[in-house]
């Protein structure tokens, strides 16, 4: 089985250290068990591997971030993880329950806030809340006494009893995700939450979440191809055309892709590097952008650039890598190149639901 | 360990746990919830009202009329043409709204809603009966508007009269609901739906006796009737309303109207549980 193989080539990867522990995961004995649990999932659409040999866990309490370019597979996964897809080979449990054989247990325990609304327009926020409570199995004189204080931390309090076709797209967001939290799931599933907000109201959601996590319990899944966003999760997983490529903390990562970046450019690159290459010993770069030269400590380095070099320096820029930076190390592509090149309709999970 | 400052009930690890609902009443509840659902958007969206009763009452105005005064009274039981083909007009707006209750699916399937009802730790079957007892009653409570027209046409009304009617209507439309379930669960978009149904409907109509009686019909064309779950409802409500109506008769036997009913609700359950079965494979 080709999965597996390339699943082991996963787990030996040296560079980013597999069994570095979640910071929440340690707050909480009484869960310690893992929130989530995936081994090999495979899933193909006809002749089409969405979803390629991919293994993970995320432990109870932790922010887990999944990121990767549009159809990479990252829908596809949260859609098994969330009984709503079956799986064509491996195994996953979340929230300790199977997600083919225990398929209740597990949605009982689960909330989602998906990339589209799944609001019922013509019902108020507050008959929303309370469908979902009734779905839910919350007894309706409950509901009440959850909704409340779940619309006042997404502030929509004085709008519960509007329907929903009057809010905005971001007024709609936030209730998707209080509906998601009515009924205390133990993971919360997140996909792409903020795609086509707006800056201000992204900024209000990440603060709905950190304000979350600081209150309750809650693992949460996270889907995003924005790179601020993955920067505030405990640890990302990078997935690219099936495969985890790389998974870690978002600091662990920036420094598997080793050290500061200093670009440079010079009134003759071509002659800047072989004097730099032969003054100091190190590996020089050409790039459109300038001469690329990468050092673990940037700042320090500057020093020594001016005093070897004879040709003259136009610009020198220091910077720490990015996110961005570990996506074009593990990928060979920047997020943004391999993000134009599947767009929705090559997203496997709009195929499935629209066929 | 944040649960004593905490305005969210749901800080403790130990909150998490299963639902306090048994799965009973729980799916019980959900099958309610569904069917206020429908109610609360038919209230929401009055023109769909208006659009489904407009057809009925122009065949019942125009076509009774037109029709009626080439028949006259005969052939439609000593009754005039237009209180002949009222229950029928009756039947057809349960047939047309029934159907197209199923289209909410459709749309919740568009717009997402769908999803959060799949998602959720209930039986596909609370979910499909809901819509089926939802999208019935919305089209009876529609179908009942039309009942102020019967004085207009000389239909005589009795309180026993109307109760039966009631019953046929909504045996006639929880079977066609439950069809326009079975339909829905195959039909990813609301264009294909409109199209299949104007094929399932059309005939459904004018096969069922609504607008012409079923007797002395070519061979084929009364088989084609006698297979049509709209049939009996037709028959129903036209012996509720007309008492002396020539009865319906299945290999030369005149039907009797407890059989007109068992024969609705059996179709109905049938599509009911297919409708159940398909959507319990389909996502």
């Amino acid at each position: 089985m080709d999965h597996l193989t390339c699943e082991d080539a996963e787990v030996t990867n040296p560079e980013p250290s597999t069994s570095n522990p979640a910071p929440k995961a340690a707050n909480n004995a009484a869960q310690s068990d893992p929130a989530i649990v995936v081994e090999n999932l495979v899933r193909t659409f006809d002749d089409f591997t969405a979803v390629d040999g991919v293994s993970f866990q995320v432990e109870a309490g932790e922010l887990f971030g999944f990121l990767g370019p549009n159809g990479a597979g990252k829908t596809t996964t949260i859609s098994i993880l969330c009984t709503l897809l079956g799986l064509s080979g491996g195994s996953a449990r979340v929230a300790g329950y199977d997600v083919t054989t225990q398929r209740d247990d597990v949605r009982r325990n689960i909330g989602l806030v998906f990339q589209e609304i799944t609001l019922d327009d013509y019902l108020t926020a507050a008959e929303n809340l309370r469908f979902h409570g009734i779905l839910y199995g919350i007894a309706p004189s409950e509901v009440k006494a959850r909704m409340d204080p779940l619309l006042e931390m997404v502030g929509l309090s004085d709008r519960a009893d509007q329907q929903v076709r009057f809010f905005s797209g971001g007024m709609k967001r936030r209730l998707e995700i209080a509906r998601g939290l009515l009924h205390m799931p133990r993971v919360l599933f997140l996909d792409e939450p903020t795609i086509g907000l707006d800056p201000q109201t992204r900024i209000h959601i990440w603060d709905y979440v950190d304000e979350l996590r600081a209150r309750e319990n809650v693992t949460m899944f996270l889907t995003t191809h924005y790179m601020d966003e993955a920067e505030r999760c405990d640890r990302i997983g990078i997935i690219d055309q099936g495969k985890i490529v790389a998974i870690d903390t978002p600091a662990a990562l920036k420094a598997s892709v080793g050290a500061d970046i200093i670009t440079l450019i010079t009134a003759d690159d071509p002659a800047a590097r072989a004097e730099l290459e032969a003054g100091l010993g190190i590996d020089v770069e050409e790039t459109p952008d300038g001469l690329v030269i990468r050092v673990v400590d940037g700042e320090a380095f500057v020093p020594r650039i001016f005093s070897t070099l004879k040709v003259g320096v136009r610009s020198i820029n220091v910077r720490r890598p990015s996110l961005d930076d570990v996506f074009l190390k593990y990928t060979g592509r920047a997020l943004r190149d391999a993000d134009s090149s599947g767009g929705l309709a090559a997203n496997p999970m709009v195929r499935a639901f629209r066929r | 360990m944040t649960a004593v400052a905490n305005p969210i009930p749901a800080a403790a690890p130990t909150a998490h746990i299963k639902p306090p609902a048994g799965k009973l009443l729980r799916n019980v509840r959900t099958i309610r919830m569904i069917w206020f659902r429908e109610l609360i958007r038919l209230r929401r969206m009055p023109t769909r009202i208006i659009s489904s009763i407009a057809q009925p009452i122009i065949f019942l105005l125009v076509m009774g009329a037109g029709i009626g005064s080439l028949v006259g009274d005969k052939g439609a039981g000593g009754v005039s043409y237009q209180v002949y083909i009222f229950p029928g007009i009756l039947a057809m707006s349960i047939i047309t709204s029934s159907l197209f209750s199923a289209m909410s699916i459709v749309w919740d399937r568009e717009f997402g809603f769908l999803r959060e009802m799949l998602v959720a730790p209930v039986s596909r079957g609370s979910l499909v009966l809901g819509k089926a007892i939802g999208g019935g009653s919305v089209s009876v409570a529609q179908g009942l508007l039309l009942i102020v027209f019967a004085p207009l046409v000389g239909v005589h009304l009795t309180v026993p009269r109307v109760l039966g009617l009631i019953i046929a209507l909504l045996l006639l439309a929880f079977a066609l609901s439950s069809l326009g379930i079975v339909i829905s669960s195959r039909i990813q978009r609301m264009e294909s739906f409109q199209m299949v149904m104007a094929l399932v409907m059309q005939p459904m109509i004018f096969l069922s006796g609504a607008v012409f009686p079923l007797t002395s019909l070519p061979t084929w064309l009364a088989v084609l009737t006698r297979l049509n779950p709209a049939t009996y409802g037709v028959d129903l409500c036209r012996r509720i309303l007309i008492p002396q109506a020539a009865p319906l008769t299945l290999f030369g036997n005149p039907v009797p109207m407890w059989a007109d009913a068992a024969i609705i609700l059996f179709l109905g359950a049938a599509m009911l549980g297919l409708g159940i079965r398909l959507f319990a494979n389909a996502e």
